[in-house]
């Protein structure tokens, strides 16, 4: 029997449950820009669209310093607590 | 003296017999194939009658088959304890057998003796027998050898002492260990498990992975810090055990831990360089003199295949960002075309052969330091093929000409650039006495292009958007735009073989803190 050494960091994740779903958008709304080329354009339509449908909504815009990055911890802490939804634009 | 370790072992007849647990205890060490310990089987008898009843007496023999062969040869009363895992001998620090140890309470060691010196063997059943009350062993002492010396014990030896030493309680290494059953193929078996970059590896076996660490000098449970994407932890032992399965020699362990630092910094920002479609990966540079000493290849074929110290470095560096960091193609790996160099791709520069500073003193490190760089490059080596050119001008041209295609011709102000200058080439341009300064100038000024060639056309719609170019007047339409941000943004090394006119560019991803930053690390040995 040969024995090796673990190469990975041995971690296994928890599965997380998705927060349920509402059936209606209400309350706030996080748009976030991930500051990839033309990832405003889509943000634009997208709020202008929003704003429209859905007045009783807020609409707050968010923008990832460098879309190469993960979010900033505090930016991530500020989407979850001031909002009830995030729309995010990806890319290009 | 230490105390002896517990242990349990088997006897001849199977059953399992537990260290003593005793205010004094016999224990003596042996293996068959010693002929000082077939001298002293007789004596062990002897003192295993007088004895055996009153305290206990263990015989423990280093090899199964052995410890037959002794008991068929000498038809002893003792049953020879079976130690040929060798770990209790490994653990009680037997180097010589016949060992003979005399325990007090809580298994201290009394007394040791080494080998057979017939007066310490007398004493000692001498002694026994006046504290016991017993008679003494019945032996013909005058016909016993004086002194012999023994013979060293398999726990010792080459062939099993690394494995003991890294299975034995105080190895430094602390990770999950895995076993692979007997029928199973240990290479099939890491493909399987998700380790490999798509080749075999070397099986990190707990004497594999001891030895990469006597590469270094740091604690093997140092922390490095976190790999993205999983934001894995990685120590000193992680790295070894991918060094391993890389391939790589325990002296180059030291030049993988740095670059894998290095790796490892924001400015560097591993998770974009791995997420990013553009099929971006480590480029690893080597300064000083390590570069020697561990045999790496800067001259002929230094950014090809052939040479372990290159190509096994490239390799656990990117391993540990698979396996502790978790980037594994397909999932957040998400390279388009992925590219070769996502396997290895480390060369050192031939200091000795370049006129100018060599990268680590140019990004401020002393010369006699050891250092690696890493870059983020997308392509390459993409060779600039130039064997007319016989002035500095003329060469750095045709270089500054190369260049344009970085990213496209149309991308400007968008990445860096590796440079590898081969002899030929450095040659050319020390004629004329280029500077790396003079260099880089020059292929900023052959690349450079006025704004409105670098507008989208039919031809491309690539560059500056035609809506932008609209807004802009004629004078700024006739602006030079430089290809490159800044004239640092082109690294410049020197390597390859003094034969061949064809220098060699890798191309940058996403440059700067949006994107990568090359990263230096002093080599600490």
């Amino acid at each position: 029997m040969t024995t090796i050494m673990d190469p990975t960091d041995e971690r296994v994740p928890v599965t997380r449950q998705l927060t349920p779903r509402p059936s209606a958008v209400t309350g706030r709304v996080a748009l976030l820009d991930i500051s990839k080329p033309r990832g405003s354009v889509l943000l634009d339509q997208l709020e202008e669209v929003l704003a429209k449908q859905l007045p009783g909504v807020t609409l707050t815009r968010y923008a990832k310093p460098t879309f190469s990055k993960p979010a900033p911890a505090a930016l991530r802490d500020e989407i979850h607590q001031d909002n009830d939804f995030v729309i995010e634009a990806l890319a290009d | 003296m230490a105390t002896l370790p517990a242990y349990r072992l088997e006897n001849s007849n199977g059953e399992e017999i537990a260290s003593p647990d005793a205010e004094q205890a016999l224990i003596c060490f042996i293996k068959e194939d010693c002929p000082t310990c077939k001298e002293v089987m007789p004596v062990l008898e002897a003192f295993f009658v007088r004895f055996g009843s009153t305290i206990p007496v263990h015989i423990i023999g280093q090899t199964s088959q052995g410890n037959t062969a002794l008991a068929q040869q000498f038809n002893p009363t003792f049953s020879i304890l079976d130690d040929s895992a060798l770990q209790v001998s490994f653990a009680a620090d037997i180097e010589t057998v016949p060992t003979m140890v005399l325990t007090d309470a809580g298994n201290g060691q009394a007394s040791r003796l080494v080998g057979f010196v017939k007066e310490e063997w007398q004493a000692l059943a001498t002694k026994l027998s006046v504290q016991l009350d017993v008679e003494a062993p019945q032996l013909d002492w005058p016909a016993l050898p004086d002194w012999r010396p023994g013979c060293g014990s398999l726990s010792v030896g080459p062939a099993d002492e690394p494995r003991l030493r890294a299975m034995a309680e105080g190895s430094p290494i602390r990770a999950r260990r895995i076993d692979i059953g007997r029928q199973d193929d240990e290479v099939e078996f890491m493909f399987d498990q998700g380790f490999s970059d798509g080749l075999p590896l070397v099986p990190p076996t707990p004497e594999r992975v001891l030895a990469m660490l006597s590469g270094s000098k740091r604690d093997a449970q140092e922390v490095l810090g976190e790999m993205a994407p999983n934001m894995g932890e990685v120590t000193i032992e992680k790295v070894a055990i991918n060094a391993v399965m890389a391939g790589c020699k325990p002296e180059y362990l030291p030049v993988v831990l740095a670059a894998v630092e290095a790796v490892l910094t924001d400015d560097y920002n591993i998770h974009g360089v791995m997420a990013t479609t553009m099929g971006a990966s480590p480029v690893i540079v080597v300064n000083g003199p390590i570069r020697q000493r561990i045999g790496m290849n800067m001259g002929l074929g230094a950014l090809g295949q052939g040479n372990r110290a290159n190509a096994t470095i490239g390799r656990a560096v990117r391993l540990v960002i698979r396996n502790v960091g978790g980037a594994r193609p397909g999932e957040t790996e998400r390279s388009t075309l992925g590219n070769p160099m996502k396997f290895t791709m480390c060369f050192a520069e031939w200091e000795e052969r370049n006129p100018w500073s060599p990268l680590h003193v140019e990004r401020g490190f002393a010369e006699e330091e050891s250092v690696v760089t890493v870059f983020t490059m997308v392509s390459g080596p993409t060779l600039i093929v130039d064997q007319d050119s016989r002035s500095a001008s003329q060469l750095a041209g045709t270089l500054g000409q190369g260049l344009q295609a970085v990213m496209g011709p149309k991308a400007y102000f968008a990445t860096d650039c590796l440079l590898v200058v081969v002899p030929e080439h450095v040659d050319t341009l020390m004629r004329d006495n280029y500077s790396k300064e003079d260099l880089r100038r020059r292929i900023q000024e052959v690349s450079a292009r006025p704004v409105r060639e670098l507008v989208a056309d039919e031809n491309s719609a690539t560059g500056i958007k035609a809506a932008t170019a609209e807004k802009m007047d004629e004078a700024s339409l006739d602006q030079m735009m430089t290809k490159f941000r800044r004239d640092e943004d082109i690294h410049i090394v020197v390597a390859g073989s003094e034969a061949g006119k064809f220098s060699g560019a890798f191309h940058g991803w996403v440059t700067g803190s949006v994107g990568s930053i090359p990263v230096s690390r002093k080599i600490e040995e």
